[in-house]
């Protein structure tokens, strides 16, 4: 039988997976998106979870909202992504050093 | 769910419509050139929008079944937020034609920015509150990377874009735990699952994550780390514009959210948002001696003042919310007064904003010279200025609430930060002598510099009654 707990250590795992991927990856400013869709996604499987656990409707509400701003973050976030490599010719996160921080 | 609801959101739907509708106008006829239209437009509807607010408010009332809430703390807030933004963008008007910024997304993505902001100071429920905030983040974003062709603005904007995001993921994972272990995402139906005691252990995580990605977008220390890089590389009017609105609307619903939802376990966060703040007076004291650049300074500036408002939240009680949110209207005023000065910094018509290029400006200069001394005793917190009564209230509510160490971080942490503003006054009247700015300004960029200026001296004798708003709108918030 899975349970709640199966579901929020599914959450879990994958949202610190997320903010691993962002503070440890040195690479490509692609996978920092991942990474936020990651941690996302883990929000969404608690929302789904507890909504289910709970009998009540409104974390699917919840979720459904969590997925609309989520495309118009990717969007945005991609849109500021194309303009920097337009300046700079490359997306590596060391690259991102103009000022010191 | 009928036209009462609609009624208290009228503000918010008209200046959301305002928005669309401008959008259309301007992609349909003149493109850039409506930008002065839009500009002066924008910030007529938000002073007429302000003074609404201000009139028509009475009590306290909720709308779409407690998801809206609409009291004077709120209005209070909204009031703020919409008079600064106006200035801001009254004052930013000029920098943006003669540096060939002059497009008409600005006044409207600014616009869309307050609504969230609005709709964020009036959250009764997890997902107004989230809504709110996105809104306005996502405008935010958009704006720090608004010179598309500048290295500095598009890498200010990717990445305040990656850390808000994740922010925003931190501030969802304990709105999702709140859920789950409350049973609701209503404030009020959280506080009666938050009491004294019995706080579940999912709840206070979920009280942890909320309070860590509200402390990023008031750029509390440890999560401040995007603010000095945004604040230099996002062109000046935006960065004018993160540092006062954003700003408020942040403290508020941090204040919101706190009191309304965790208002039972005040022990609980009362210790994390002191430790959030002694860090950040600290922090934003010590890292702003080293800065060259007038905006990184400015971070710095603000890093260490929003330590010092969350002061009055830490203290927990009615004064202690008053005395946040004067020092936020002060600090509001102080800061467009300076970023009007920083906005109008140039040389041989070129933008500069090297600290040390304001050598000898008094001797050319001396009025305005003079303005930028008070607003920088101001900011320091010297007395006899306003800037000062703003430090005593949130320090008098810390003593209050029997956190005398937090009272005296604080007076330590405002003799570290007095170093760096009183460095620039000395060099505006005792710096070499050489090259100075130009002498020219703006008609708006002058009238708001004298204007705070102004306001900062007058203002002792009864911070122009501010303090009676500010105790109402404290009052209804904490129960």
């Amino acid at each position: 039988m899975v349970g709640l707990e199966h579901y929020l250590a599914v959450a879990a795992a994958l949202f610190v997976i997320g903010i691993f991927g962002i503070f440890l990856n040195r690479k490509n400013v692609i996978i920092l998106l991942m990474s936020i869709e990651l941690i996302l996604l883990a929000v969404n499987i608690n929302f789904v979870a507890f909504s289910a656990y709970l009998n009540d409707m409104i974390g699917q509400v919840f979720t459904l909202f969590v997925l609309t701003v989520a495309a118009a973050e990717a969007a945005i976030g991609l849109a500021i992504l194309v303009c920097f490599f337009r300046n700079r010719g490359t997306i590596d996160v060391e690259d991102v050093n103009m000022m010191k921080g | 769910m009928t036209s009462a609801d609609f009624q208290i959101l009228l503000p918010e739907i008209v200046l959301a419509l305002y928005s669309m509708a401008a959008l259309m106008f301007a992609v349909y006829t003149g493109k850039d050139k409506t930008a002065p239209m839009l500009t002066w437009g924008t910030a007529g509807l938000m002073l007429i929008l302000a003074v609404y607010i201000g009139l028509n408010g009475a009590g306290a009332h909720t709308a779409f079944g407690g998801l809206f809430v609409d009291d004077a703390f709120s209005r209070f807030a909204k009031i703020v937020i919409l008079v600064s933004t106006a200035a801001v963008l009254a004052m930013g008007r000029d920098y943006m034609t003669r540096r060939d910024l002059s497009r008409f997304e600005y006044p409207l993505l600014v616009a869309l920015s307050s609504v969230g902001m609005m709709v964020m100071v009036s959250a009764g429920d997890l997902m107004v509150l989230y809504m709110g905030l996105e809104l306005s983040s996502l405008a935010l974003y958009v704006l720090a990377a608004f010179r598309r062709d500048s290295v500095k603005s598009t890498e200010a904007g990717l990445k305040y874009f990656v850390l808000g995001a994740l922010a925003s993921g931190m501030l969802l994972y304990g709105a999702s735990l709140t859920y789950g272990f409350a049973g609701t995402t209503q404030f009020s139906g959280i506080i009666t699952a938050a009491t004294e005691g019995a706080l579940p252990l999912g709840l206070l995580f979920g009280q942890v994550f909320l309070i860590s990605g509200l402390a990023f977008k008031v750029s509390a220390v440890p999560f401040h780390v995007w603010t000095p890089d945004v604040y230099e590389g996002a062109p000046t009017p935006v960065t004018a514009f993160f540092a006062t609105a954003p700003k408020i609307a942040a403290m508020a619903l941090f204040a919101r959210l706190m009191h309304d939802a965790f208002g039972h376990v005040v022990g609980d966060w009362s210790q994390i948002v002191a430790l959030l703040s002694v860090a950040s007076m600290f922090f934003g004291a010590v890292g702003g001696i080293g800065q060259r650049d007038f905006k990184r300074l400015m971070a710095y500036s603000s890093i260490s003042h929003m330590g010092f408002a969350l002061i009055g939240l830490a203290a927990g009680t009615i004064f202690g919310v008053q005395a946040m949110l004067i020092y936020m209207a002060i600090y509001v005023v102080m800061n467009v007064g300076t970023f009007a000065f920083i906005l109008s910094m140039s040389r041989d018509g070129r933008v500069i904003t090297d600290i040390r290029s304001v050598n000898n400006y008094a001797a050319h200069e001396p009025g305005k010279a003079l303005a930028m001394l008070i607003l920088l005793f101001s900011l320091a917190g010297v007395p006899p200025l306003v800037g000062f009564f703003g430090k005593y209230y949130v320090l008098r509510a810390a003593v209050d609430a029997n956190m005398v160490w937090l009272a005296v971080a604080g007076v330590v942490a405002s003799v570290i930060s007095a170093f760096y503003y009183l460095r620039i006054v000395y060099y505006m009247y005792f710096g070499d002598e050489g090259d100075t700015l130009d002498t020219g300004m703006a008609a708006p960029q002058w009238a708001l510099l004298m204007a705070s200026a102004a306001l900062m001296l007058l203002g002792v004798i009864n911070l122009f009654g501010i303090e009676g708003p500010a105790a109402a709108a404290a009052a209804a918030l904490v129960n």
